[in-house]
């Protein structure tokens, strides 16, 4: 790829210095630019055919002849998607573990970041090995053994069973993340304000915790995105149908209407992808500001 | 990726108060709790249910029985297993070689090209790196669909004719082609966003130096470029081959829909054939410890690596 990429650059950069040296400059450029839009069509296509045809009438996306464009659009397949079958209640169990994971991950994280960015203790060192060795253990690897974990302890099918094993899922990263985070803001700026005659705590609260908030933010879309998305352990420890989180939920909605229901299917793609998408949208910018490296001038 | 690459400071803030102090320690109660409860028990327990006879009868009630080193036994014996570790190794390494090359390329691309196309690619990038797994499972799905499926249109249009009504999920190749497709999709994004990240980062100057010096577009690349990038492209490239390693959903979901899965099954839907939908929690424990045993020796060097940058 790198080398289909370079090769016409090359072939223009070894031209001998041509009188109009800018002409070649902006053919390439064009080129690249070409690419890139080739690019953004094979990243952008797929989800924009899946709002496109989660729009369409069923005449239309059963049709061997593509419709291009939502051109008489219909919301018949999200009423139904609302109305018939199990969403909703599949929608309120995946708002559930969402929102707990979200807030168990984030303040245990919280809190062993601070302690091992903040201070110096014994098993401090140990502790961040076994953080970034267990980062690195497949959730694929344990399903096993969690699912009779939970079986014996009568936590199948329940919003605690599946939300404890995503807590354990998600904290490591997030440990590592906010680590990162409260690593970038220098103590300098909280001894500062020490000898300014604050109080470690409140020194930390008032300067260093302000700081660290697009950390939190973004290290909680992250948790939030893999609680929201995850699939082989909602898949093992939730078998009834109404324990069901939305990903199960779409997958089973596939398989009742195989071939059959695709303006449905994408209907219910789209209703699971749009808040992930917002939440993305939202913190990309706050991710760079995040990082704060900028504070301690020299 | 730089956050995880950051440098451990020795902490200074407290050394004074050290001795007295047991409040990290209580800050990481939480956390260590979780973890031992639902990552370090369960490990434990999958190892000694990697040597027990523990199938059906166990599961109601029955005692397990020890049985050694047998499940163990009954698999490295068993060639279905080796073919099957053998798909998963090369599902990663190739998904991973895949996305990590496209990745760079556009990576790369993103800061030659024109300010309002690298905006406008980094949304489209965005986009499809914001899609929940099965989401994106089931509009590849549609894609590739057999009877109204926009690849199929296309190829025919393009006159192949014999790919009118071509159901993509029925063969091992072409199975494995759609779950390359939907993960390289869904992974590109994310080596893009963090190498471009790192690329920007790289200086400047060093890299008109060595154009002065008369180094071609390739060589600055090559070795000036990579180098300074180099922690990045580790990072993301370990985290490739783990993901691709324990691919699960995809290859289940896909499996689910095109209705073949003895031919197409890898390390993490054996492992939940075996136990959940069979019962042997026996056998599939000790698969799944090999599984773990597997990651472990493919990422060794990078996590060693990575704990000496800890140590420095």
């Amino acid at each position: 790829m790198t080398a289909v990429l370079d090769a016409p650059s090359e072939a223009v950069a070894t031209r001998p210095a041509a009188p109009n040296r800018r002409k070649p400059q902006r053919f390439r450029r064009a080129m690249l630019n070409l690419l890139a839009l080739l690019v953004f069509g094979c990243s952008a296509f797929p989800v924009y055919w899946m709002v496109n045809s989660s729009l369409l009438p069923a005449n239309r996306i059963r049709s061997v002849e593509p419709t291009w464009f939502p051109a008489p659009a219909t919301l018949d397949h999200y009423r139904r998607v609302f109305t018939e079958g199990s969403f909703t209640s599949s929608l309120r169990i995946s708002l559930l573990v969402t929102a707990a994971t979200l807030v168990f991950a984030l303040v245990f994280a919280f809190l062993a970041a601070l302690a091992v960015s903040r201070f110096r203790f014994t098993g401090r060192r140990q502790f961040v090995i076994a953080v970034l060795v267990i980062q690195m253990i497949p959730a694929e690897g344990l399903f096993i053994s969690q699912y009779k974990m939970l079986e014996g302890w009568n936590l199948l099918n329940s919003v605690t069973g599946l939300t404890l094993v995503y807590v354990a899922g998600v904290l490591p990263f997030t440990i590592w993340t906010l680590r990162g985070f409260v690593d970038g803001i220098p103590v300098e700026l909280e001894e500062a304000a020490m000898v300014d005659g604050c109080s470690r705590t409140r020194a930390f609260f008032s300067i260093t915790f302000p700081l660290l908030a697009p950390g939190l933010v973004a290290t909680g879309v992250f948790a939030f995105i893999q609680a929201w998305n995850e699939f082989t352990l909602a898949l093992v420890v939730m078998t009834r149908p109404d324990g069901h989180t939305l990903p199960i939920w779409l997958r089973t909605f596939t398989d009742v209407n195989r071939a059959a229901d695709w303006g449905g299917i994408m209907a219910g793609s789209t209703l699971i992808a749009v808040p992930v998408v917002i939440f993305f949208l939202v913190v990309q910018g706050r991710m760079a500001a995040g990082l704060v490296s900028g504070a301690v001038k020299g | 990726m730089s956050v995880l690459l950051s440098r451990a400071d020795p902490p200074r803030l407290v050394s004074g108060s050290r001795r007295r102090s047991r409040l990290p320690q209580a800050f990481l109660v939480p956390a260590i709790a979780v973890l031992v409860l639902a990552l370090g028990y369960p490990l434990g327990r999958q190892v000694v249910m990697s040597l027990q006879e523990y199938g059906l009868a166990q599961q109601f009630g029955r005692p397990a029985p020890w049985v050694g080193l047998a499940n163990y036994q009954a698999l490295v014996t068993d060639s279905y297993l080796w073919a099957v570790v053998l798909r998963s190794v090369m599902f990663c390494l190739v998904n991973a070689a895949v996305t990590m090359m496209l990745g760079v390329a556009v990576a790369v691309l993103l800061t030659k090209v024109s300010r309002w196309v690298r905006i406008l690619t980094q949304s489209g990038l965005l986009l499809a790196w914001a899609m929940p797994v099965l989401a994106a499972l089931t509009i590849w799905q549609w894609i590739f669909d057999s009877q109204y499926g926009i690849v199929n249109w296309l190829l025919t249009r393009l006159g192949f004719e014999s790919y009118a009504g071509h159901a993509w999920l029925i063969d091992p190749l072409s199975f494995y082609l759609v779950a390359t497709v939907v993960v390289v999709w869904m992974s590109v994004p994310f080596v893009v966003f963090t190498v471009y990240a790192a690329l920007t980062q790289v200086p400047t100057s060093t890299v008109e130096a060595a154009e002065i010096d008369g180094a071609g577009a390739w060589q600055r690349f090559r070795f000036v470029v990579v180098p300074s990038i180099r922690p990045v492209l580790l990072v993301v490239g370990l985290l490739q081959v783990i993901w691709d390693l324990r691919v699960f959903t995809q290859i289940y979901v896909l499996q689910e829909a095109g209705g073949i899965s003895t031919e197409t099954n890898l390390i993490g839907t054996y492992v939940y054939r075996l136990g959940i939908a069979e019962g042997q929690f026996g056998v599939a424990s000790a698969v799944a410890i090999f599984m773990l045993a597997l990651t472990v020796v493919l990422t060794f060097g990078y996590v060693r690596r990575m704990l000496r940058t800890e140590d420095a």
